[in-house]
Formats: structure tokens, C-alpha cells, sequence
């Protein structure tokens, strides 16, 4: 794959943010929905996941996951593209209106972003620290006098 | 043969009607919820999910209180829905390196960079019934907690594969094969018997798994480093015209350290053998890659010794728990006409035995 310029490297970014975030999160901290055309009306379906062999041979295919997308344009015609995760048609609808928000280069959609980056940043962190405290420090008992 | 019959649909409505309410069980009782499923039997939910081989915690939950807690009857009502879904596309190979880990052991290297993780394990634990989870309300129980480092946790195979001491893996960008696309056949590469293996049944896979322990194609396996936790999933994008996240799998993988292979002209190196699963399932991990190993005799020039786990039609012709169980289970259904061909030659049979004695006594 060809070098990503900055504005594609920031739509990857927040579209794999939006594909992680929680559903009813996102409604919560996005209840408003934009005046919007919808070109591809939220479709559930599948996407294989691949594994490697031995983590870095040949691909295989480890089984299906459930995903979500939508493609919408807002009114001046600018598009938003989503695919989340799971069958959340609502989650796919918002995610695509957001991405097209910020296609737009609108000030508000870039805050619920924020939002819900900093709460992945925590909730990853969180957990982060759970592993942590269960890591295993070895010492070795010294038997003997010299 | 079978041939239709008619006048069983009052017995049957009546019959599935019970069954709604038996799976309810008591109504005194609170009904369950997904969200309490999903939560709380979430290595339930995660085995539904390998071996329906869907990834999604809700349907798995859903299937699981439908089916009663039986979950291979729970596994084929996830079968039976991925198949209405429409096909999207295929992920990027998953970097399992780049994994957020929740646990991560390896038996192979007391001292490894990134360090041993124990996370949420059963390990170490007594195996005592605990009476206080009888009782409800109990304060809700919290880990404990320490600063992360952000040292990386490479997988402790490379760093053997940096010293020649490994097998080397071929790295390729090859379309794998799918036995949900085209039916599997033999002989089978290693990327179908994965894909086969990681849907497999877990029972069935462990036992396969033990036998080798137990020397039926023993393979020496030391667990070089297992590891549990998140990783994220992409995909190239068409519109797009480039890869994005769609969102995050739990996985859990097993890598393990076998003795040599080599000849004449090749120093010896260990052998590997490779498990993957949806969700936290270390057993089968562990056991998909030991099975993994045993099935690669012939690749690695070893003895056919005619070990079960060697046997790859064997194993991967019998580690569906779907196709087992629907093949077992329809020999319940009726076949009235195949036994009554069975009792007309099994009449003649007695009649032309008993023929000559009777002509005898005469």
C-alpha cells in the first residue's frame, strides 16, 4: 500500500476508533443526527479474520466476526464512510454520519471524537495495569554461605 | 431412505412449547439476561464463539440461553446465522504481536522481555468450591492495579528464530483455502487443518492433544510461550483505498518449541507447532497446537507411527462437533422403511437357516 496522506491517515484513525467505540456511548455523547442522505442503508454481515501461521507465516483463516457499514453523504454532498463492529445498525448510521462530519471539517464532531478516544486511552490503560500487578517477579533464594 | 411422514405437528408444537417453558425453568426465579450471560459466563460465551467460528458476544450469549447451556446445540445456532450473513471481505493476518495483553506465560524462559503476565488464570487456585459465590450481594470484587511499563512483549519464538535455532516459517500474502467455501479434502495443507482445528471441538481436540502426550505420535512439546488478550482487526477498504480498523477480537495463542528436525546437511532446529483461538480458551490453544505438530510428520520427514493425532482424515474429519453431532444424532430420527427392509431379510435369513434343519428331521 502506496504512503497515506495526513487527512487519509486521519480518517483510518477515527474510523477505527468509531468501530471500536460502545454503541450506546456513542449515542449518548452524539444524540444529535444531521440532516443526511443515506447511499448504502446500514448492512450486517461478516468479514473472515485471518491469523498467521506461527504468528508470522502464511495467512489461515481463524473464523468470521460481525461488522456493520453504511455510507451516507451529508446535504453539501460531503460523504461518511463506517464499518463497526457487531450489528448495531444505529452504531454503523452514527460512525458514518461522524466520519462525514469530519470530512466537513466540523468543530463539534471532532469533540465527541476526542471524547472517545481519551476513553479508549483509559479503558486500555486500565486494563494495562490489571496485567501489571499480576506480572511475576522472580528472585532466587541463595542457599549457602560464600 | 427416507420418506415423509405426516401427522406428528401436533406433538411437535406441543413439544416445543414445553421445551419454551422448561428452558425458562421456575418463573419464581429471575429470568437470565444476555448482558448476565455475556458477563458471567463469558468462557461459555467465548467457546460458542470459537467453535461456532463467529466472533460476537451478544449472538453467543443469545444462542446460549436459547440453547439451554448446551453449548455445541448453542454452537449450531451460530452456525446455522452466519450463514444467512453476507460475506464482506477478509481481514489483514492479525499481528498477535502487537496484542494488549492480558496474559502471557511462557514455560520455556523464566526471564523474557515484556516479562510473565499471569492475568486472570484459574492457575493457582485450589480448586475448592467457593460457598461465598452461593450467596448473593456479595461486595463486587476488584483487581489490583500497578503502573503499566510500555515495554513491547515480542513473541519469545522470534527471539530463538534471531539465533537459527527455530524452523524457519515461510512468510507468504497467499489467499488461505476455506472449508466454509469449498468442502475439505485431502490431503490438506497446514493453513485448513488451522482453520479446521480452531472450530474444532474442544474436547475432542484436547483428547487428541493428550494422546500425543501419552506417546501415540509423540511430539516433546514445550509451551514457548502462551498469551492471551486483544487485538485489532483490519481491513482493506475498496472505497476507501486503504485499511482501517474494524473493530477488536480476544484471542488466545499457543506457540509451541518441539524437538529437531535437520539431516545430513541441515543443523538440527526445533520444530513448531501454532494454536489460535477466539476469546480466552488457553486449553485449546494449547491443544490445537499440539495437534497442530503431531499432523506435520510428513513435512518433517518423521515416522508415520499410526497415532490417531497423526492421522489428519482422522482428525479433521472428526473434530466438527456440528457435523458429529448431526450425524449422530438423525440416526434417532425415523427409518422406519430402512428397518423394515432390515426385518423382512433378517425373517428370510431365520427361515432359510431353519429350512435344512426341518428338512433334516423329516
Amino acid at each position: 500500500m502506496s504512503k497515506l496522506t495526513p487527512q487519509q491517515d486521519a480518517r483510518r484513525n477515527r474510523m477505527g476508533l468509531l468501530a471500536r467505540a460502545n454503541p450506546a456511548r456513542l449515542a449518548q455523547i452524539m444524540p444529535e443526527m444531521p440532516k443526511h442522505n443515506v447511499l448504502r442503508a446500514p448492512e450486517t454481515g461478516a468479514v473472515m479474520v485471518r491469523g498467521r501461521t506461527g504468528a508470522s507465516g502464511a495467512p489461515f483463516n481463524l473464523g468470521e466476526m460481525t461488522v456493520t457499514r453504511c455510507t451516507l453523504t451529508l446535504e453539501d454532498g460531503t460523504v461518511g464512510h463506517a464499518y463497526v463492529q457487531g450489528r448495531d445498525k444505529d452504531h454503523a448510521l452514527r460512525a458514518a454520519l461522524l466520519d462525514a462530519r469530519m470530512e466537513h471539517g466540523d468543530a463539534e464532531a471532532s469533540k465527541v471524537l476526542e471524547t472517545l478516544r481519551l476513553e479508549e486511552i483509559a479503558r486500555r490503560q486500565k486494563r494495562a495495569e490489571k496485567a501489571a500487578a499480576t506480572k511475576v517477579e522472580f528472585f532466587t533464594m541463595v542457599r549457602g554461605e560464600d | 431412505m427416507y420418506v415423509a411422514t405426516k401427522g406428528g405437528e401436533r406433538a411437535i408444537e406441543a413439544a416445543h412449547a414445553w421445551l419454551a417453558e422448561e428452558r425458562r425453568g421456575d418463573p419464581a426465579v429471575p429470568e437470565l439476561s444476555l448482558a448476565q450471560i455475556r458477563e458471567q459466563m463469558a468462557l461459555a460465551v467465548n467457546r460458542v464463539m470459537a467453535e461456532g467460528s463467529l466472533f460476537d458476544p451478544d449472538l453467543a450469549a443469545l444462542a446460549i440461553k436459547q440453547a439451554r447451556g448446551d453449548l455445541i446445540e448453542a454452537i449450531f445456532l451460530i452456525r446455522a446465522y452466519r450463514t444467512t450473513l453476507p460475506r464482506f471481505g477478509a481481514s489483514l493476518p492479525i499481528a498477535t504481536e502487537d496484542m494488549a495483553i492480558t496474559r502471557r506465560v511462557s514455560a520455556t524462559f523464566k526471564d523474557i522481555p515484556g516479562g510473565q503476565i499471569l492475568g486472570p488464570t484459574f492457575d493457582y487456585t485450589h480448586r475448592l468450591l467457593d460457598f461465598k459465590l452461593a450467596a448473593e450481594g456479595a461486595p463486587v470484587p476488584t483487581a489490583a492495579c500497578k503502573p503499566a511499563d510500555a515495554n513491547p512483549a515480542p513473541h519469545i519464538l522470534a527471539l530463538l528464530d534471531r539465533d537459527e535455532l527455530m524452523e524457519p516459517l515461510e512468510h507468504s500474502d497467499a489467499t488461505p483455502p476455506d472449508l466454509t467455501r469449498e468442502p475439505l479434502e485431502m490431503p490438506a495443507e497446514r493453513a485448513l487443518r488451522l482453520q479446521a482445528l480452531t472450530r474444532g471441538d474442544e474436547g475432542f481436540v484436547l483428547s487428541m492433544a493428550y494422546s500425543t502426550q501419552r506417546g501415540y505420535g509423540r511430539t516433546h512439546a514445550f509451551v514457548g510461550e502462551l498469551r492471551i488478550g486483544r487485538c485489532a482487526v483490519e481491513m482493506d477498504i475498496p472505497e476507501l483505498g486503504f485499511s482501517v480498523e474494524i473493530g477488536e477480537v480476544e484471542l488466545s495463542e499457543c506457540e509451541t518449541v518441539n524437538q529437531f528436525t535437520g539431516s545430513k546437511t541441515e543443523p538440527p532446529q526445533f520444530t513448531r507447532g501454532y494454536g489460535l483461538v477466539f476469546g480466552q480458551n488457553e486449553r485449546k490453544a494449547i491443544s490445537m497446537s499440539l495437534v497442530d505438530r503431531a499432523l506435520r510428520w510428513q513435512e518433517l520427514g518423521e515416522d508415520d507411527t499410526g497415532a490417531p493425532a497423526q492421522d489428519a482424515e482422522f482428525v479433521l474429519y472428526h473434530c466438527d462437533n456440528i457435523q458429529a453431532t448431526g450425524f449422530l444424532e438423525h440416526i434417532k430420527l425415523p427409518h422406519y422403511v430402512d428397518f423394515q427392509s432390515e426385518l423382512e431379510l433378517i425373517r428370510r435369513l431365520r427361515r432359510d437357516a431353519k429350512a435344512p434343519q426341518q428338512e433334516a428331521a423329516q
